[in-house]
């Protein structure tokens, strides 16, 4: 332990701790800006400046640890003044436009500067020209970047270090490390350095107003499908817990909206299930023609990074099409025969906690059921809270409203995509009855839940070993395709989530400034599945009937052409 | 009303000329990778600011320069404006009426002419070219990339062990460069804005001499591979050393009795003590490899049959040969190459020169090695002619300096011509035709004959000092590409189309400095490694002492002191004296950390392992 004394308290803390967290243990708060623990402790906006006896000049208080003996003050004249005007100073270098930033109210830069009190800029005002389109999922705008590096060491973590400091010297801006845009990089949109940047600079690709039109256009039967882990994360912005923010109060607020029908990705999760699964089973089956480990599809920002970095592994992806295409796969050609209705006057609309699911609507192949889109547009949760918020609709005082049928149903094992490990242990689940006809414990494969970010498991399924592994965040995808590739590690079965933490942490939930949220989510998915009466995907009445009455069979020639893709009819960037 | 005044100077003018010395240490030790155009705009900035005023071209065109440079770094320029960035700084250049308009110019043509691509990136694609930043400005001096914040941080916290094994991650030779590397990590030194580089060299000497032991490196597990080394000099032990750590089988080739290469025939000792090369490699060689010494490649064994008894192959045999003056009379019999006088000491064989008048051409650091040995063998004088002048000698100030103070006599601009020889064809005198300083050509002054006749110095001697060579028609001939007798490699050390050969070293550079060969062994090493199918990595274990806070007051460099010339010239022992523990304390806490302060702290500060 170390004796200090910080504003007078005399207080003990252990060794190398920094002064920021020893202040916070003695209940004294100092303002901090670019600081994200344990992923950018740089001292770059010096902010968090503080006073050390002996010194005259101010250490950052977040990166600094403490001494024995040490004097500090986080409030002396010199602390103050300087705190003040390095906001003041990246003020200067902000487009203050608060009323039309959809960070405003959620904005770090807009706290710290008014905690402390900064009610004029005595600088010129001097903003960085924008250089970013806005066509691309991921959007950047140059003149309300604050250089806190955060994105920089978040897409590092990421193993894509889009993101890099650019130029030297007063022109030192944050750009992209490689590339000439964002289009042409290998930027695998997991939205991550949205969801840690502290202003308005990183943002997704605004699609509501696309959502409006289609609203208002009485030609179209507009229909949602809403991701397992929007239930976990939309009602946040409206501080409702998940408890009160279910996915049926986002049904009743989207049918206020104007939308004809609500549906659940859990279904299509069930029947990603069952085509991944039955998948599997084949491969394992044929195993001297087929590639191993089998990775999972589902998550697109994932298929976008083992694209452009591991290209040599793109066959070793399933074929099964993400739940979010599966579903507008379906929406557009069962659910179009259901409704007798031409399956282009269906306007699908997914609201995903991701940006790279806007890329994947939008892939040209994406197009099975009848030649348009089988997803028209996806809106991230940030998205989709703003569009209730548009709406005047207070989420607190509406009533649930069930889910539409047929395609509004789905098991606890689809609820868990949501989470790391989830489509690997909903895969499992079907996998033994498949193998078995019977079912399992349906937390008989529980040991891939976690939030680790590379987990293995072995089960044995009638005989048969299975060697799983489960990553989540793409540092631990490239280190676990590092070891693949070079033999240190062999699996039958790998699940990938580019996100932390699954897409309960995905790059288009709600951000909340220095807190990963993923391990406060994903709860709310097991909870959920341990308190459903589904359990199984291939015991969704939903998905049964879709069978019996459609696609005849899991891998059938239907389900082949609607469900399954060719993951080489497109390419990144640099693949 | 007196008529005249003494000048005085005022607290203003006072103040700039201090801050002309900040600026000038600052611009020093600027670090690489830096926007050479937002680089150049500020230079021309800061010549404007020194115009007087009178003429057009300075007063008006350094500004439209600068306009037209900040247009190219905003990304607003055309490829029309960098035209007229050329055609503008012509023009001034031409009629400007006094340097400072006329100097200014000469930049911005030399940025344009030097750097036209980056100025055409920012235009184009309205960002800089740059790379290769880099955050720690010692490290990235360092050939070898050693982690000198790291050990100057542990020889601060008094753990010596940890501070030595920290530098063997990169570089073996730790004792050997406390001794005489040329520290080019001193160069860009950020201590330098504050006051003076660190004295990194003489803390790592510090370092190596409080060392407890060197033990034995863990070595991996025995690969079953086995790599023949050509050259047992720094470079090929070094990347013996690092191949045994990751557990192949090295055997080193040397063609002379001993291992160390120029270290021990090229170094004298009182530079470099042979107990302690001695040492250091002993401590090498724990990592298990082996040596066959007194065999030739090319004369004892073929290069084929290496390649076919060894799954890789390293060529670093150094530059041992000596450039001829190519004069009259070279013949002579005491005309000796600095190669082989210095090769004769590192066998233990010192010539006598008690009494005997010796004149040394060249002026380089090796010339400065031979013409003091000639003084410590007993040379009666020792003179040191050289065709350019002192200031453009290409040895260390310090060597130099440290010549003169040993009795040597510098005869700068004095271009050798011939060699009188005796009846009986010895020595008798070098001819030498004084020169002028002549115009600037590569960056140096060159000399021309001045309008002087011939000197004639009578002497017993000539030491020729004037650069080395390469012996590689064995290997050239072996089919390995080799170009005006250097060792032709790519920048990872290997040969296009040529598996497993690799090479490194002053054969590749030509005749360069102890740390560039450590780590062109390093690069072998990782290399050869990584072409052997395998990825081991080299760590240090060590774990870094907490960061220091400061003020960074301006505080002195530690200098390293040398026994008196009077005493030190009697024998062959080591010359400078140590650090004390309070200089090595006071010195290794003037470092700035870089490590962890500035950008250090955000790219990682470190590499952990290679």
């Amino acid at each position: 332990m170390v004796n200090i004394t910080i504003d007078g308290k005399n207080i003990s803390v252990a060794e190398g701790v920094t002064i920021l967290e020893a202040a916070k243990s003695a209940g004294i708060n100092i303002p901090t800006l670019c600081y994200w623990k344990g992923l950018n402790e740089v001292g770059a906006c010096r902010v968090c400046v503080v006073e050390v006896e002996g010194l005259k000049k101010l250490p950052a208080a977040c990166n600094t640890p403490v001494e024995e003996g040490m004097v500090i003050k986080t409030n002396s004249k010199a602390v103050r003044e300087a705190r003040k005007a390095n906001v003041q100073l990246i003020l200067s270098e902000h487009d203050c436009q608060c009323p039309t930033c959809v960070r405003s109210g959620n904005c770090s830069l807009q706290k710290v500067a008014e905690n402390l009190n900064i009610i004029d800029i005595p600088y010129e005002k001097n903003i960085p020209e924008n250089k970013f389109s806005k066509t691309f999922p991921l959007n950047r705008t140059d003149s309300k970047c604050i250089k806190c590096m955060r994105c920089i060491q978040m897409c590092e973590k990421q193993a894509c270090s889009i993101w890099d400091l650019v130029n030297t010297g007063s022109r030192s801006t944050v750009g992209l490390a490689r590339d000439l845009s964002l289009e042409t990089s290998d930027c695998a949109l997991c939205g991550q350095c949205i969801t840690h940047c502290p202003v308005g600079a990183l943002t997704e690709r605004d699609d509501t107003q696309k959502v409006i039109d289609a609203l208002n256009d009485p030609d179209k039967i507009v229909i949602a499908q809403i991701a397992p882990s929007i239930r976990t994360a939309w009602g946040e912005a409206f501080g409702l817990s998940p408890e009160e923010a279910t996915v049926e109060r986002l049904a009743s607020a989207l049918h206020i909206m104007g939308f004809d029908y609500v549906f659940d990705t859990n279904f299509s999760a069930d029947l990603t299930i069952m085509e991944e699964g039955s998948e599997f089973l084949e491969r394992l089956a044929h195993k001297d023609e087929s590639k191993f480990p089998m990775f999972t599809s589902c998550c697109p920002g994932w298929v976008r990074f083992v694209k452009s970095h591991y290209p040599e592994f793109t066959d070793n992806l399933s074929t099964a099409k993400s739940p979010q295409q599966m579903f507008g796969a379906i929406a557009k050609s069962y659910y179009a025969d259901i409704l007798k209705t031409d399956p282009s006057n269906i306007y699908c609309v997914s609201i995903m906690p991701c940006l790279a699911k806007k890329h994947e609507c939008a892939i040209p192949a994406m197009n099975d059921a009848c030649g348009d889109s089988d997803v028209d547009v996806v809106l991230t949760t940030r998205e989709v809270d703003r569009l209730i918020k548009s709406e005047f609709i207070d989420p607190s005082s509406i009533e649930d409203r069930e889910l539409d049928m047929p395609l509004g149903i789905g098991s606890g094992a689809g609820n868990i995509f949501g989470a790391t490990g989830g489509v690997m242990e909903a895969a499992l689940r079907s996998a033994y009855f498949l193998v078995t006809g019977t079912n399992p414990d349906p937390d008989a494969f529980k040991s891939v839940r976690g939030t680790d970010g590379w987990k293995e498991s072995s089960f044995d399924i009638n005989g048969t070993t299975l060697k799983v592994a489960v990553a989540n965040g793409l540092g631990n995808a490239d280190k676990l395709l590092r070891a693949i590739k070079k033999g240190e590690a062999e699996y039958d079965f790998v699940e990938i989530m580019a996100c932390p933490g699954g897409c309960v942490g995905g790059g288009g939930q709600p951000i909340h400034d220095n807190v990963e949220m993923a391990p406060e989510r994903a709860p709310v998915l097991y909870d959920q599945d341990a308190k459903s009466t589904l359990r199984f995907s291939h015991e969704n009445p939903s998905i049964t009937a879709v069978y019996a009455d459609y696609l005849g069979k899991p891998l059938s020639e239907k389900s082949h052409h609607l469900l399954h893709t060719d993951h080489h009819t497109w390419k990144m960037p640099n693949e | 009303m007196s008529r005249l005044s003494n000048d005085t100077i005022s607290m203003a003018q006072e103040t700039v000329e201090e801050l002309y010395k900040d600026i000038e240490r600052s611009i020093r030790s600027s670090q690489p990778g830096l926007c050479p155009v937002d680089l150049a705009a500020s230079f021309i900035h800061l010549s404007h600011a020194r115009s007087c005023g009178k003429c057009t071209p300075c007063r008006v065109g350094l500004g439209r320069l600068e306009d037209l440079m900040n247009s190219v770094l905003d990304g607003k320029a055309t490829m029309r404006d960098l035209d007229e960035i050329e055609r503008t700084a012509d023009s001034i250049f031409r009629s400007a009426d006094c340097a400072i308009g006329s100097e200014a110019a000469r930049m911005a043509i030399k940025a344009v002419k030097g750097f036209r691509d980056d100025f055409e990136e920012h235009i184009k694609n309205g960002r800089c070219k740059l790379s290769g930043f880099k955050s720690v400005p010692c490290v990235a001096k360092c050939p070898a990339h050693v982690d000198i914040p790291g050990y100057i941080a542990l020889i601060n916290a008094g753990r010596y062990d940890d501070a030595v094994k920290l530098i063997r991650k990169d570089n073996p030779f730790p004792a050997t460069c406390g001794m005489i590397c040329e520290h080019p990590c001193e160069e860009y030194c950020r201590r330098t804005m504050i006051d003076d580089a660190i004295n990194i060299r003489g803390l790592k000497r510090y370092a190596v001499e409080h060392e407890s032991e060197i033990k034995a490196p863990a070595c991996a597990e025995s690969t079953g591979k086995r790599i023949a080394i050509i050259g047992g000099g720094p470079s090929g032990l070094t990347a013996a050393y690092y191949l045994s750590i990751m557990g192949h089988d090295c055997t080193v080739y040397e063609q002379r009795d001993k291992l160390g290469g120029m270290l021990r025939y090229g170094i004298p000792s009182y530079r470099l003590p042979r107990e302690l090369l001695d040492k250091e490699i002993e401590g090498l060689k724990l990592t298990g490899f082996q040596t066959i010494t007194n065999i030739s490649v090319g004369t004892d064994i073929t290069m084929d049959k290496l390649r076919a008894d060894y799954d890789a192959v390293y060529i670093s045999i150094g530059a041992h040969t000596d450039n001829k003056l190519g004069i009259e009379g070279e013949d002579a019999q005491g005309v000796v190459s600095a190669v082989e006088m210095l090769r004769g000491i590192g066998d233990g064989q010192m010539p006598d020169f008690t009494g005997l008048d010796i004149v040394v051409v060249g002026g380089g650091n090796v010339a400065m090695d031979v013409a003091r040995s000639a003084v410590r063998l007993g040379a009666k004088t020792v003179r040191i002619a050289y065709r350019r002048r002192k200031a453009d000698m290409t040895a260390l100030a310090e060597e130099v300096e440290g010549a003169v103070a040993d009795g040597c006599e510098i005869l700068e601009l004095n271009a050798p011509t011939k060699i009188e020889k005796t009846d009986d064809g010895k020595v008798a005198a070098l001819w030498v035709q004084p020169q002028i300083v002549g115009e600037v050509k590569w960056g140096r002054p060159a000399p021309v004959n001045a309008d002087a006749p011939e000197v004639r110095l009578a002497c017993d001697k000539v030491l020729v000092a004037i650069g080395q060579g390469i012996v590689s028609g064995h290997f050239a001939d072996n089919g390995i590409p080799v170009n005006r007798r250097k060792i032709a490699t790519n920048e990872q050390g290997a040969f296009e189309g040529i598996e497993g050969v690799f090479s490194g070293g002053d054969c590749v550079s030509g005749p360069a400095t102890v740390i560039k060969a450590i780590a062109a062994g390093k690069v072998a090493a990782a290399n050869i490694d990584e072409y052997l199918g395998f990825n081991h990595e080299i760590t240090s274990g060590v774990e870094l002492p907490p960061v220091r806070l400061s003020d960074r007051e301006p505080m002195g460099r530690v200098n390293m002191t040398e026994r008196p010339a009077s005493e030190r010239t009697k024998d062959f022992n080591l010359m400078e004296y140590p650090m004390t523990d309070q200089e090595a304390c006071q010195e290794s806490g003037r470092c700035l950390q870089c490590d962890h302060f500035g950008c250090g702290r955000m790219k990682g500060g470190r590499e952990y392992k290679w």
